[in-house]
């Protein structure tokens, strides 16, 4: 007999499961569920560059391209940084293409973080970041957000976790699972703080196409932040590219040239023909964001106006697909609720505690899903309310 | 309402007409009174033609035929292609009437049971009207898209039932 817990990495072993895997089990064995838990869009990625992936394998391009990715690719990606978002990065030495934001937040870490770092993560945010910061030999801090302030991190809430001696922030703007999105305003007080604590910070900014009538701001683009700052990207939320596993990561060129040295290793470049096929999403594609996020807005005013309608507070979410009601009335845990829920009225929602336990007393619904499928869904969760659930 | 909602609204309906007024409203952020008045006021304009289902006969009703007709005109005067058109949107077979730019001139779509039903219309109706001068009938084998629905059942939703 092989004793494997002696056997296998620790770091390995301690990772925690995911909240998420338990339900997943659960609505797959279920017919006729409703999912509102699932965290990707429901659009196929649009044909034109499905087509343009066909045409890099029509043509055979089948090999290996530049560790940190096609030149090409490199060149639209700071392009459209800059004209975007007013970011300027060389293409040459601060673009990384990576297999999927998960891979750059993954190598960020593992660069940005020394043995035993503490590493802040306000939450509720993405699951991936605190086992992602324990595998890089890190510890993650939480920094609690609350509802009163719409779950937005606040310069205040940094100042207080000075003590904490952190020296890395991962900030997931718009956030998932609150579709929070922090402002400008709000962002340049948070760098003075960052600034001042002398934090690293990586920024998670997948979903900063997907935004409801404001403005998007990236904090690398505040006063002294792009020097200490990663920011991670991708197309998987935007284009509807989740299958496709392409990010980016920009930065100082400190930072991506180590993250470059893993990457050649580990994962030695991105898939080719889903490169081609981000070129052609950034050349052509935003056209399709805006029709995307348009049907986004109107599904997200059918669910946060639905929740609100059944008792459950839910706030306009800025960002992002994903409204977060605040389930607490029903004197139920967010798990219990979910699980309940999802047993007896087959509808599908994820637990906030899974995002971090200041996430506990929320759900988060992701309206990427049809209009009657949305509609459904909220009549059965009345039904269910009203059958004396929770 | 402002004219962008009102384009949004105008597509909403013509994707699924089945919407209540109070889902419209809120998915466009307006007031359900706004949005019952605006499509009403359509309704009364001829703006809103109508409500109808997007039906696959194929799968319904094996001998119903459908055939696309190119129609030349001898150019008259006096009577232009509207006088022209009218006379052959009026038969109830005819489904669809456009005028069109290029190598012929109205583009009729015709429904029937059975391709000689259609062959007969087309032949002693079509044929027989003044200033028509030739016809070229193309039968439909198979359709795949309508109106911007696809017809064929696609695959289902390939997507996890939860992810993070």
């Amino acid at each position: 007999m092989i004793d494997w817990g002696n056997r296998l990495s620790p770091l390995a072993q301690n990772v925690p499961p995911s909240g998420i895997r338990r339900f997943f089990d659960l609505a797959e064995t279920m017919e006729d569920v409703i999912s509102l838990g699932v965290g990707e869009p429901d659009f196929v990625t649009p044909w034109h560059i499905r087509e343009a992936g066909l045409y890099a394998l029509e043509r055979g391009m089948t090999s290996y391209t530049a560790n940190a990715g096609l030149l090409s690719l490199r060149i639209a990606i700071a392009e459209y940084l800059r004209t975007r978002f007013g970011l300027h990065y060389s293409p040459g030495t601060d673009v990384l293409v990576t297999v999927g934001g998960s891979e750059a937040i993954d190598l960020a870490l593992r660069v940005m973080v020394r043995p035993g770092d503490r590493v802040l993560i306000p939450e509720p945010t993405y699951v991936a970041y605190r086992p992602l910061i324990q595998l890089a030999g890190g510890v993650p801090l939480s920094i609690a957000l609350r509802p009163e302030t719409g779950f937005r991190l606040a310069a205040e809430d940094l100042l207080a976790a000075a003590e904490l001696g952190a020296r890395t922030i991962i900030l997931c703007n718009p956030n998932n699972p609150t579709g929070a999105v922090i402002d400008r305003l709000g962002l340049e007080r948070l760098a003075q703080v960052i600034e001042k604590l002398d934090l690293l910070v990586i920024c998670d900014e997948i979903y900063a196409e997907i935004l409801y009538g404001v403005d998007y701001t990236s904090l690398a683009s505040c006063s002294g932040m792009r020097e200490r700052t990663v920011v991670v990207g991708g197309f998987s939320k935007a284009f509807a590219m989740t299958g496709w596993r392409l990010g980016y990561a920009c930065g100082p060129d400190v930072i991506i040239q180590s993250m470059l040295r893993v990457h050649q290793y580990t994962m030695l470049c991105a898939p080719v023909m889903a490169q081609m096929a981000a070129l052609e999403a950034l050349d052509t594609g935003l056209a399709d964001v805006s029709v995307m996020v348009a049907e986004y807005d109107r599904r997200r005013r059918l669910i946060v106006h639905g929740m609100n309608a059944l008792g459950l507070p839910t706030s306009d979410p800025q960002g992002a697909f994903y409204a977060f009601p605040d389930i607490r009335s029903t004197g139920m845990t967010s798990n219990a609720f979910a699980e309940d829920l999802l047993v007896r009225a087959k509808v599908a929602v994820v637990p906030g505690s899974v995002f971090g336990r200041p996430g506990e007393g929320f759900v988060r619904c992701s309206y990427a899903t049809g209009i009657d499928q949305l509609e459904k869904a909220i009549e059965r969760v009345r039904q269910y309310l009203r059958a004396g659930g929770g | 309402m402002g004219p962008e909602h009102e384009k949004d609204l105008l597509k909403l309906l013509q994707e699924n007409a089945k919407l209540s007024y109070e889902t419209l409203a809120t998915m466009l952020g307006e007031e359900v009174e706004t949005v019952r008045q605006r499509v009403e006021s359509w309704e009364q304009d001829g703006i809103i033609r109508g409500y109808a289902a997007i039906v696959n006969w194929d799968r319904v009703d094996e001998d119903r035929v459908t055939a696309i007709i190119e129609v030349t005109v001898i150019p008259q005067r006096s009577v232009g292609f509207d006088e022209v058109a009218r006379r052959i949107y009026r038969f109830p077979e005819v489904q669809a009437v456009l005028l069109l730019s290029g190598s012929y001139d109205l583009q009729v779509v015709v429904e029937g049971h059975r391709i000689q039903e259609v062959a007969r219309f087309v032949s002693e109706r079509l044929a027989a009207i003044d200033f028509i001068q030739s016809t070229t009938t193309h039968f439909i084998l198979k359709t795949y898209k309508v109106d911007g629905v696809v017809l064929e059942d696609g695959d289902d939703d390939q997507r996890l039932v939860i992810t993070p």
